[in-house]
């Protein structure tokens, strides 16, 4: 067990939301909170207006993996990388230029 | 290594100039990057500094179901607030830092929530005159360049056009009540009206970062085409209501099409942007005070998460499969 | 107005992920006018049930949800994050939306408890209960007018709150009165979800750091003393509604499973005493009502006769 300080900044999740039945569910959005129980609830409030019958995935955002958009990446080689540019994904190799 | 910029500074002006989106993973320039966050976070504030002049009146909403509706009005600005943070975190800015530039004065937030909201008919005004010019600054950001922004403010114009409705139809009922509720209404119309104009910031001349933002398409008109639509679209919409607005210089100008207009009070908007209306410090102290006071939630809850989360891994350890109950051929027994 | 513009130029090129969640145009503002929950329900007063005496029930019920609610919406801007800032605007949205079914019932089974207002005064009769009876004549209990205090305060009423009214409301789904019995359908699934959201918080904080665990114990030291009023009995509510005592043991459960959870135990505190006996739901307050109601009456008594 690790006894790190705990990031006092609640953790960024991706919201998915499916809106009735026969449709796939979408990303709409995120948000931060301090699990994914609470992610839930903050899900229903935020996205939904807790709207009964809507089917809600919520998933860290650290968590996902994403292509690379161009096939040479030079920011974030080797590639298979996060969604998106959060700032604790944003290590950024010291050898690029204009950084 | 040394990377070669030219080929991903030509794929992302290919984008920009095939009105395509830039998408997060996306190359980007510096520069394109930065005026986003700044434009984005600016837009962040306003949504959660613009809670406070309209909660202001939530405790003393005259009928219940004006209650309902300014609630759920201040709570969409939370959430617009939200969205447009979460654009901000795939440029790489997180809102705990965001908020810190907030509070810090380092980031500012649109003048016009630097003005007092003194009367209920203010929540009228402020629906139907600054969600109304909010609406005519935010609509073309629905095609703005960058895919994140411009997926939340679709939703977020959507959300803003019924604050306009309900600003407006507040200021119709009371416009059928009793002189004073007239006269209350006409009060604020004339208090907001000039504040308005001004939150399409200051005439084109004096906005140098207009024509970059523009060539890259975050920013769509000038700040003096917005301001014309916003005079040409409230021009009637005052007439329909029964209020003038204090501006002598107001009339139709058949050549043009338009409505001319006075000058809006420049010295008294660079004040207000300088940090020296009258709500600056109270707008964000309170914010502060919201954050300071957060803190120990915000780092409980966090504490409470790593917990369950140790003491979960700690559980998984324990009851993980022994090597006695491993077969032959290496797999584990299930039961 | 501008909608037409927006809806074209926010939609024109985009498939639009929201539009199944953003319903209709009243969806925005829910609590409002977004769905009635009495629609083709009979409002005629059940054989057997004294009007005025059901008036004075769905006075205490819905007084409860209106001064609590008040209290609510004072968090409006000031919660530890974006998040729980709109988590608790929704609870006061659906406290709001169930005082105004209430207080409307109220009036309408017993038109003698409405203030009268000047001849031709346009204000609804949910509006006069709420805006012109002074702190005498609320009949919500005390716990719901107590002032804020701090996050840990918030949860800890919060989740009392929630699951005392969650009893009631579960039992009045069968009420005789159909309007009641559908005000509390609509309102126990609401109050399921604040019990919820104030237990999870409830567990996080005391399970949380060294200072959230001591808030949350002062919190319970403000909050518990007022337990007691909760499930005393009233002649009223005894014979035309829930008998507050027969819940007693029903919250004692839910709570004592919210506190071993939460590893933390209750205050030995015996109950607020009353004055002679009579606590809110006999119109005996603590000083906090009469000024939040001066805040909150202010603007509508200043216009009795005014629209809004």
């Amino acid at each position: 067990m690790t006894t790190t300080q705990p990031d006092p900044e609640w953790p960024l999740y991706e919201v998915f939301i499916r809106s009735k039945r026969g449709l796939n569910h979408v990303h709409v959005g995120s948000l931060h909170a301090p699990d994914a129980e609470m992610a839930l609830l903050h899900a229903r409030d935020v996205y939904t207006r807790r709207n009964e019958g809507v089917s809600i995935w919520v998933a860290k955002s650290a968590d996902i993996t994403a292509s690379s958009p161009l096939e040479k990446d030079p920011l974030f080689a080797p590639s298979g990388d996060k969604v998106y540019r959060h700032p604790t994904f944003y290590d950024i190799p010291s050898n690029v230029p204009h950084m | 290594m040394q990377v070669d910029q030219a080929p991903l500074e030509e794929a992302f002006e290919a984008t920009i100039a095939a009105n395509d989106r830039i998408e997060p993973r996306d190359w980007m320039p510096e520069h394109y990057r930065q005026t986003l966050i700044r434009q984005v976070a600016q837009h962040a504030h306003s949504e959660i500094i613009g809670m406070q002049p309209e909660g202001n009146w939530i405790t003393r909403a005259p009928s219940l179901r004006r209650k309902a509706v300014l609630l759920a009005k201040v709570q969409d600005e939370a959430g617009h607030g939200l969205y447009l943070y979460s654009a901000t975190e795939t440029l790489g800015v997180s809102r705990d830092e965001l908020t810190r530039r907030l509070i810090s004065g380092k980031q500012k937030y649109s003048s016009i929530f630097n003005y007092p909201t003194l009367t209920y008919a203010d929540v009228g005004t402020i629906g139907w005159l600054v969600d109304g010019a909010a609406i005519c600054n935010q609509v073309p950001l629905c095609r703005t360049s960058y895919g994140p922004y411009g997926r939340a403010m679709i939703r977020i114009c959507k959300e803003e056009s019924f604050h306009q409705r309900q600003g407006y139809e507040l200021l119709m009922t009371m416009m059928r009540g009793t002189d004073e509720q007239r006269a209350m209404v006409q009060e604020s119309v004339d208090r907001f009206w000039w504040p308005a104009l001004m939150m399409f910031g200051p005439p084109d001349g004096d906005s140098p970062n207009t024509a970059q933002s523009m060539a890259w398409g975050i920013k769509r008109h000038t700040n003096d085409e917005l301001r014309q639509r916003f005079v040409d679209m409230s021009m009637p919409q005052a007439e329909a209501l029964g209020v003038t607005f204090p501006d002598p210089e107001l009339k139709w100008n058949e050549e043009r099409g338009s409505y001319d207009y006075g000058e809006p009070d420049w010295e008294e908007f660079w004040h207000v942007v300088k940090g020296n209306g009258p709500c600056n410090t109270q707008r964000v102290a309170h914010r502060k005070a919201a954050y300071d006071d957060g803190a120990w939630v915000r780092e409980a809850a966090s504490a409470a998460a790593a917990r369950n989360e140790a003491e979960a891994s700690q559980a998984r350890v324990e009851q993980a499969p022994r090597p006695s109950l491993r077969g032959s051929d290496g797999r584990v027994e299930t039961r | 107005m501008s909608d037409a513009h927006i809806t074209q130029d926010t939609e024109g090129e985009h498939d639009n992920a929201y539009a199944g969640l953003l319903g209709n145009d009243a969806h925005w503002a829910f609590g409002t006018d977004f769905e009635d929950p009495l629609a083709g329900v009979d409002t005629t007063i059940p054989d057997g049930v004294d009007a005025s005496e059901l008036a004075q029930y769905c006075l205490m019920l819905g007084d409860d949800a209106l001064v609590y609610a008040q209290r609510l919406s004072e968090w409006t801007s000031r919660a530890p994050d974006l998040e729980e800032d709109i988590a608790i605007a929704n609870i006061a949205l659906d406290l709001v939306g169930q005082a105004r079914l209430l207080l409307a019932r109220a009036a309408a089974a017993d038109p003698a408890l409405v203030p009268s207002l000047p001849e031709g005064s346009p204000v609804p009769d949910e509006d006069r209960l709420a805006y012109f009876r002074d702190a005498g004549a609320f009949r919500n209990v005390r716990l719901a007018e107590q002032p804020n205090g701090d996050f840990a305060e918030l949860i800890a009423r919060l989740l009392v709150m929630s699951t005392w009214r969650l009893a009631i409301f579960q039992r009045l789904v069968d009420h005789q009165d159909a309007v009641v019995a559908a005000i509390a359908a609509k309102g126990v699934k609401e109050l399921a979800y604040h019990r919820d959201f104030a237990g999870r918080w409830f567990v996080t904080l005391a399970r949380g750091t060294g200072e959230s665990h001591r808030r949350l114990t002062d919190a319970m030291r403000t909050v518990w003393p007022l337990i007691p009023e909760l499930t005393a009995s009233t002649e009223t509510e005894s014979r035309v509604g829930v008998d507050p005592a027969t819940l007693a043991d029903e919250i004692g459960v839910v709570l004592d499973q919210v506190l071993a959870v939460a590893g933390i135990t209750a205050p030995e505190t015996p109950g607020l005493a009353g004055v002679r006996g009579r606590t809110g739901r006999h119109g005996m307050h603590s000083e906090a009502l009469s000024r939040l109601l001066a805040e909150m009456q202010v603007v509508a008594r200043a216009h009795p006769m005014g629209r809004w």
